[in-house]
């Protein structure tokens, strides 16, 4: 398994290992403060540890991808998407076809799940099938299925795991020393060495506190290095980082916001769900890098689609400094040329009709004035006012009674 | 003494390990490249499968272009005759297949009718598909035999590629120039 986690390998393995570090040193630190031993601690905490492991391991994806509403196409629901998703299977060779499927918003994204290449499902959001063009529906497939083929999927849900292990184990260790310490616990009770206990609970707490925010940083940093990685590897699969780079631009000036994505799903997105306006370039707390630096390295990759151009291209970038992808990587693979842009063949899928779009605008206005809507079974869509107070309402087509 | 004879023992199991592990991966990636090249070949039959459909969606549309029509199904008959008749005639064809596809797909453009045709715009994204695919399955062998043949040249699995005969492969290069020009499918 590792031996496919190729480029990176190292720094992720050190982070890997600093994240569990920090799980053992909680453990530790209940076991001391809570129950008088250290060794139990750690044992509820390898407990813990190990069921949710074993959760996301077998029934991962597919919670991810009930979480997301994502629903399962076949070829003949969108040929393109099953082709170019088809196409990437054999550049990149995966030896299973992976599920596709479609997750019903406008807004722009799109991800990977699936603990091993065998099994494997992408996908995207109608949106994304609306807005961009051939190529680069292929860029945003290959980084994809990068993310499968690097292994990152099964990478970033055990530090998922990690992280929320750490998280959910200092929430409680916080809580029970506070309360403890306020309300005299059997330890407090007892009167010698009641200062040094008080600095052991000191130290404790604050360790508690800080332990989930070393944890968030972590994964952030593993999940940044991934993408960089995933970016290079789908210039590597398609020839054409063009291609990538252009999508991502849209994707970056794109508004919507995803509705099914949350806190612990957004790493696995290509572009994070949440990004604000405004954040500082390389900042600490998110999932992604700069989507403007993404693209400028990509758009730099002068020479060739191979890892040591992407490579350069980061050099380039950054102005000089460390790279991204691993020496060994960069060898694994031969110098590399570009391919043309793909003529853009069958038009894009037709954007939604006048109509639609003035009743979506409608209904976001309505929305945003409290306004309640209520779908009647006869199609009609009943706007309810805030000030409304009666708890029914009448459907003023079929009279069907609503309550509200 | 019997230190020293398990450290023999020790070495020599390490070793034949190391031997077993290198085969392996030499069979592992032998087969990858045999897998990418047979990958080619599906999507040439594709191809060629998608070809009548097109030709029989088209022929309504474009009564003057009888020519150009005949040009492409001769090209596809002779492409799928030189199927199994070696690499050199076997690209030859496929060249000239691509090259009166390309000048039937340049026709279309005067027709704006077909342009909007639901039932020709999906056979053209299959086309194109078939073309991406083609290529792509190229790129992954050419990837393919690259590794494996580093594998085999290298030191030290080299010694076990020598000792269980396993040889250099070649790359795929395009030799027609046709070939090497896919046809365009664009029309916009």
């Amino acid at each position: 398994m590792w031996e496919q986690i190729r480029a990176n390998q190292i720094r992720s393995v050190i982070l890997v290992v600093a994240m569990g570090a920090l799980l053992i040193l909680i453990g530790y630190f209940i076991g001391v403060a809570l129950l008088d031993s250290a060794i139990a601690g750690l044992i509820i905490t390898l407990v813990i540890w190990l069921v949710m492991s074993l959760i996301a391991f077998f029934r991962g994806d597919s919670i991810f991808l009930a979480l997301s509403r994502a629903r399962k196409i076949k070829r003949d629901d969108h040929p393109r998407l099953y082709n170019i998703v088809e196409e990437m299977k054999i550049a990149s060779g995966l030896e299973k076809m992976p599920d596709i499927y479609i997750i019903d918003d406008p807004a722009l994204n799109a991800f990977a799940t699936g603990r091993s290449p065998e099994r494997a499902s992408v996908a995207v959001t109608s949106g994304l099938l609306q807005k961009l063009n051939r190529d680069e529906l292929q860029g945003v497939i290959a980084h994809e299925i990068a993310h499968v083929k690097n292994r990152d999927v099964l990478l970033m849900s055990m530090c998922g795991v990690l992280l929320g292990t750490i998280v959910i184990l200092a929430f409680f260790a916080t809580r029970m020393l506070f309360f403890g310490a306020i309300f005299g616990g059997r330890r407090s009770s007892s009167a010698g060495g009641g200062q040094a206990q008080l600095i052991i609970l000191a130290i404790g707490i604050a360790f508690m506190i800080l332990a989930p925010i070393f944890a968030y940083l972590i994964y952030f940093a593993i999940s940044r290095k991934r993408e960089y990685l995933a970016d290079a590897t789908s210039a590597l699969y398609t020839r054409y980082p063009e291609g990538l780079a252009s999508a991502l631009e849209k994707l970056g000036g794109s508004k919507a916001e995803l509705k099914s994505a949350n806190k612990a799903t957004a790493p696995m997105y290509i572009i994070n769900p949440f990004r604000k306006k405004g954040r500082a370039a390389a900042d600490l707390t998110s999932t992604h890098p700069p989507i403007s630096e993404r693209v400028r390295i990509l758009r730099s990759m002068a020479g060739g689609a191979a890892f040591a151009d992407y490579e350069n291209a980061y050099r380039q970038v950054h102005k000089g400094g460390k790279g991204v992808i691993s020496p060994a990587a960069v060898a694994s693979v031969g110098a590399v040329g570009l391919r043309a842009a793909e003529p853009e063949a069958a038009p894009r899928e037709p954007e939604p009709s006048k109509v639609e779009r003035t009743r979506e605008v409608s209904d976001l206005m309505w929305k945003l004035n409290d306004y309640k809507t209520i779908n009647c079974a006869c199609g009609t869509k009943l706007k309810v006012p805030p000030k409304f107070k009666s708890g029914q309402v009448k459907c003023p087509h079929c009279g069907r009674i609503h309550s509200v | 003494m019997p230190i020293v004879g398990w450290i023999i023992i020790g070495v020599v199991v390490v070793l034949v390990i190391i031997l077993f592990a290198t085969y392996n991966s030499l069979v592992r990636l032998r087969n990858q490249a045999k897998n990418a090249w047979a990958q080619i070949d599906v999507q040439l039959k594709r191809r060629h499968d998608l070809i009548p459909n097109l030709v029989e969606t088209v022929r309504g549309y474009m009564k003057h272009e009888r020519e150009t029509l005949e040009a492409v199904t001769n090209a596809r008959n002779m492409a799928q005759k030189a199927v199994g008749g070696g690499v050199g005639a076997q690209s030859k064809a496929e060249g000239e297949l691509s090259g009166a596809l390309s000048k039937l797909l340049a026709v279309v453009e005067n027709y704006p009718d077909l342009k909007a045709n639901q039932n020709f715009l999906a056979l053209q994204e299959e086309l194109t598909s078939t073309e991406n695919k083609i290529s792509f399955s190229r790129q992954f062998y050419n990837d393919s035999v690259l590794k494996y043949n580093n594998k085999t040249q290298m030191f030290p699995s080299n010694v076990v590629a020598g000792m269980t005969g396993f040889k250099a492969s070649e790359f795929f290069e395009v030799e027609v120039a046709a070939e090497r020009e896919a046809p365009k499918v664009s029309f916009s």
